[in-house]
Parts: C-alpha cells; sequence; structure tokens
C-alpha cells in the first residue's frame, strides 16, 4: 500500500482513478502506476516526502505525518464480493472524511506528535471527534489492508496455529467471528486481535468507529483482523442482509496480511 | 399481546423523489418488520407482553438488549412513518407551531437544531422532537434504537416527531450525503400529525 503525502492525495487518487477506468492493463502494471504516483507527487510542491506503506511500523508516526494511503488495488478489485461503488464511496468519501477530519482535530494540538495508537490508549480523556475520526481513519486503513482480489482461504503458519489453538478449529473461529459482526447492532466493527499480555487471541465487536486499542474498550488488545459492519460498507450490494456480506468477507480476505500483522505482534510482544 | 405491526399508511413510492420506494419497502419490510418479529420473540411467554411499549420503555434500563433494540426499532419506525406524507412539508400549524416559535424563536431556528441533532449523530440512530415532563419542546438524537421514552435517555420526553438517521434510512439515494437527506426529509413532514401527537402528549 503506496502513502502519499496529503495534499498530493487528490492526485494519486486520480492517478489511481484513471486506472480504474484502464483496468486489466493498468492493474498489471500496477508498481509502475505507483512508482509513478511517486514521482509525480513528488513535482511542484514543497516538501514532499512519500513513504512506502510498512504496515503498522507507520503507525510510530506522529500523527501530524500520517498520510491518506491508497487504496491497495482497484474499486472493482474485490467484485463480486464487495461491489466497484460501494469500494469507490467507501473509500473516497467515508474514508477520507474521517482521515481529513482526524487531521483537522489534532491540528495544533499536542496531539498532532503523538502516535494515533498512543491517542487511542488515553481515548477517553479526548476530544470525541478524535475518537470518531482517529478510528475511523485508522479501522479502514487495516480494512482495505486486510482484504485483496483473490483472497480467502485459510490461513497458514504460526497464525493458523494460534486460532486453533485459541478457538479449536478454523471453522469455530469464522463462526464466533461472524457472530460477533452479526450480533453488533448500529454501526461497528468485528475484530480479530491479540491481548499482548497473555498472547492469547480473542474476538471482539466495537461500536461506530471504536477499535481494540482503544481504552474505552474492557478488553485490549492488538488488531489483526478488522471487518467495517457499519451499513454503508455493504448497503448498495446487500441492503438488510449484513449476513451474506459477511459470509463474502471471507472470500477476500488476505490472510498474508493478517499473517505479516500477528508476526509484528509476537516481535513486540 | 397487543403489538402491532403497521403497514404503511401511504405507497412506497409516495414519497419520492425525497425517499425512493426501493428504500421504503426495504426499510418497511425487512428492517421494520425484523425488529417487530425479533421484538415480539423477545417478550413472548414473558411479563412483558401484556405491557404497553410504552411502559416497557420507562423500564429499559432493565430490560434485555434484545428487548431495548427492537422494541425501540418498532416504535420508532411505526412514529416515523406516521410523521411523513406525500402531501407534507411547509411550515408546522396548530399548537405545536406556536410552541416551536416560543422555544426557538422561529421555525428556521427550530429547523437549524433539529438539522444539527441528525447531522451529528455519529453512527446509527435518530434525531427527536420530543415533549418533556415540563410540557416543553426539546431537540435531540439518541443512539442506534433508543428513544426519549427510554429510561437510558439523556433528554426524556415524549416524541413527537422522529427522523431515522441509520444508513439504511437514505444509504441507496444519498449513499454518504446525510445532510442531502435531512434537507429532503422537510418536505414530507406531516405537521398536522405532529401537532396532533404535541396535543396528546400535553394531556
Amino acid at each position: 500500500m503506496s502513502f502519499t503525502k496529503r495534499h498530493s492525495g487528490s492526485f494519486v487518487t486520480a492517478i489511481t482513478k484513471k486506472g480504474n477506468r484502464m483496468k486489466s492493463k493498468l492493474m498489471k502494471s500496477l508498481p509502475v502506476l505507483l512508482l509513478l504516483a511517486f514521482t509525480v507527487a513528488g513535482y511542484g510542491q514543497q516538501s514532499v516526502t512519500t513513504a512506502k506503506w510498512t504496515g503498522a511500523t507507520q503507525w510510530t508516526a506522529a500523527s501530524a505525518d500520517l498520510l491518506f494511503p491508497a487504496l491497495p488495488y482497484s474499486n472493482n478489485a474485490l467484485d463480486p464480493a464487495i461491489d466497484p461503488l460501494t469500494v469507490e464511496i467507501h473509500y473516497d468519501r467515508h474514508h477520507r472524511a474521517y482521515y481529513n477530519n482526524f487531521i483537522k482535530a489534532i491540528s495544533g494540538t499536542d496531539m498532532a506528535k503523538e502516535p494515533i495508537e498512543s491517542l487511542f490508549a488515553r481515548i477517553s480523556e479526548l476530544p470525541v471527534s478524535i475518537r470518531n475520526n482517529g478510528g475511523g481513519f485508522y479501522n479502514h486503513v487495516l480494512y482495505w489492508e486486510n482484504m485483496k482480489p483473490g483472497g480467502g482461504g485459510e490461513p497458514s503458519g504460526k497464525l493458523a496455529d494460534a486460532i486453533v489453538e485459541q478457538f479449536g478449529s478454523y471453522k469455530a473461529f469464522t463462526e464466533q467471528f461472524n457472530d460477533a459482526a452479526k450480533t453488533r447492532f448500529g454501526s461497528g466493527w468485528a475484530w480479530l486481535a491479540a491481548d499482548p499480555k497473555t498472547h492469547q487471541l480473542f474476538i471482539a465487536s466495537t461500536a461506530n468507529q471504536d477499535n481494540p486499542l482503544m481504552n474505552t474498550e474492557q478488553k485490549n488488545g492488538v488488531p489483526l483482523l478488522a471487518l467495517d459492519v457499519w451499513e454503508h460498507a455493504y448497503y448498495l450490494k446487500y441492503q438488510n442482509k449484513r449476513v451474506d456480506y459477511i459470509t463474502a468477507f471471507w472470500s477476500v480476505v488476505n490472510w498474508d496480511e493478517v499473517s505479516r500483522r500477528y508476526e509484528a505482534f509476537l516481535g513486540k510482544n | 399481546m397487543n403489538f402491532e405491526f403497521p403497514a404503511l399508511p401511504y405507497a412506497y413510492n409516495a414519497l419520492e423523489p425525497h425517499i425512493d420506494a426501493t428504500t421504503m419497502e426495504i426499510h418497511h419490510t425487512k428492517h421494520h418488520k425484523a425488529y417487530y418479529d425479533k421484538f415480539v420473540a423477545a417478550v413472548q411467554g414473558t411479563e412483558l407482553e401484556s405491557k404497553r411499549l410504552e411502559e416497557i420503555f420507562a423500564a429499559i434500563s432493565k430490560a434485555p438488549a434484545a428487548v431495548r433494540n427492537n422494541g425501540g426499532g418498532l416504535y420508532n419506525h411505526s412514529l416515523f412513518w406516521q410523521i411523513l406524507s406525500p402531501n407534507g412539508g411547509g411550515a408546522p400549524t396548530g399548537k405545536v407551531a406556536a410552541a416551536i416559535n416560543e422555544k426557538w424563536g422561529s421555525f428556521e431556528e427550530f429547523k437549524t437544531k433539529f438539522n444539527d441533532a441528525a447531522a451529528n449523530r455519529f453512527g446509527s440512530g435518530w434525531a427527536w422532537l420530543s415533549v418533556g415532563a415540563d410540557k416543553k419542546l426539546c431537540v435531540c438524537s439518541s443512539p442506534n434504537q433508543d428513544n426519549p421514552l427510554m429510561d437510558v435517555h439523556d433528554c426524556p420526553g415524549t416524541p413527537i416527531m422522529g427522523l431515522d438517521v441509520w444508513e439504511h434510512a437514505y444509504y441507496l439515494k444519498y449513499q454518504n450525503r446525510r445532510p442531502e437527506y435531512i434537507s429532503a426529509f422537510w418536505n414530507l413532514v406531516n405537521w398536522e400529525k405532529v401537532n396532533e401527537f404535541y396535543e396528546k402528549a400535553l394531556r
């Protein structure tokens, strides 16, 4: 996932959109496209830095330096599990608005210098706009990253072992996760997370844009897999049938990314 | 049991173009109906089944979440359909018009307050005009399917007008543009009905 300085974000998105129109040809040359985006974004603007998205390590940056990352695939890449229009509006309107509102809310305050995850750890004492928009920004980055075209299947390696150890089987894990996603009333998220104290995996659901890193949650942990169950995540295609969306989600899960997050968690905890 | 799933008082396409027919149909036959079914299932065989919804809400903090969520969903949507009308819109009439002016100075100022409540409700919820215990009007919002009759609500009262701001209420037509949906809502408000509810709440 590329990471682009926010005032050049719209430009990169423009290129991404152009890429969508040209579809398959350009998608095959995605690395070239991203390189082009970096290169062009670097022209004509002062002190523009572009950084390659390196997953969770990026979150250690000061909040004010966080960038709005490009979508790691085209709008139609998750079809038919998630339709292109939903991806486009979800990423370009909802997600972008959370990012912009978050940056606005921290700008000129001490929070600007603090990493976003450390803001989450004391979110109960911060303005509600930080909780809602910071959460909205962060959660969606995880969500986009933990999906990919041609995803699905089952996890492997240490993550697979940990899932079986904690839940008994992969199937039992998906059933518990599905329950969390189905029974979250109103807007929210379902999570697979890891507890830094016990190293155990656990499933949670959070309201609105809260997440397991926030000190307002009863149980805290490092998020590994995120599923957005706000109606905006699925309503255009699935309407009231949230269950069908949850089922379809499993066909696009990017287990490599979830594993990478788990390994990073083990490395740090 | 005295709970009913009400028919819509107009056709699904009657509120076009402000609320589209597909949204109305899914909203009524799927969402509202599911709240009704789940509420009935939750209270059946319990002491709650012989009570009125208003009584249940007055002690909702002691009831299971399924009663709160689905009972709220049943009641709120039943009220919502009634305060909408294909012949709605315009300025309020009757006693409620005078009460709005008394409280907010003008209809426009009231609308601004109500719009703010609807736009700023984060996540799923409702915006309300309600009558408090002091018989005064009050604008507020509630999360999910809560409402001002519930003993968990921070501005308790009797709702006389509600606006659903769950994404399911507007997403097919308006997507992320909730403010446009809120603007369109004012073309549909059945002020006669709101006034009727107001007078009833005063009694």
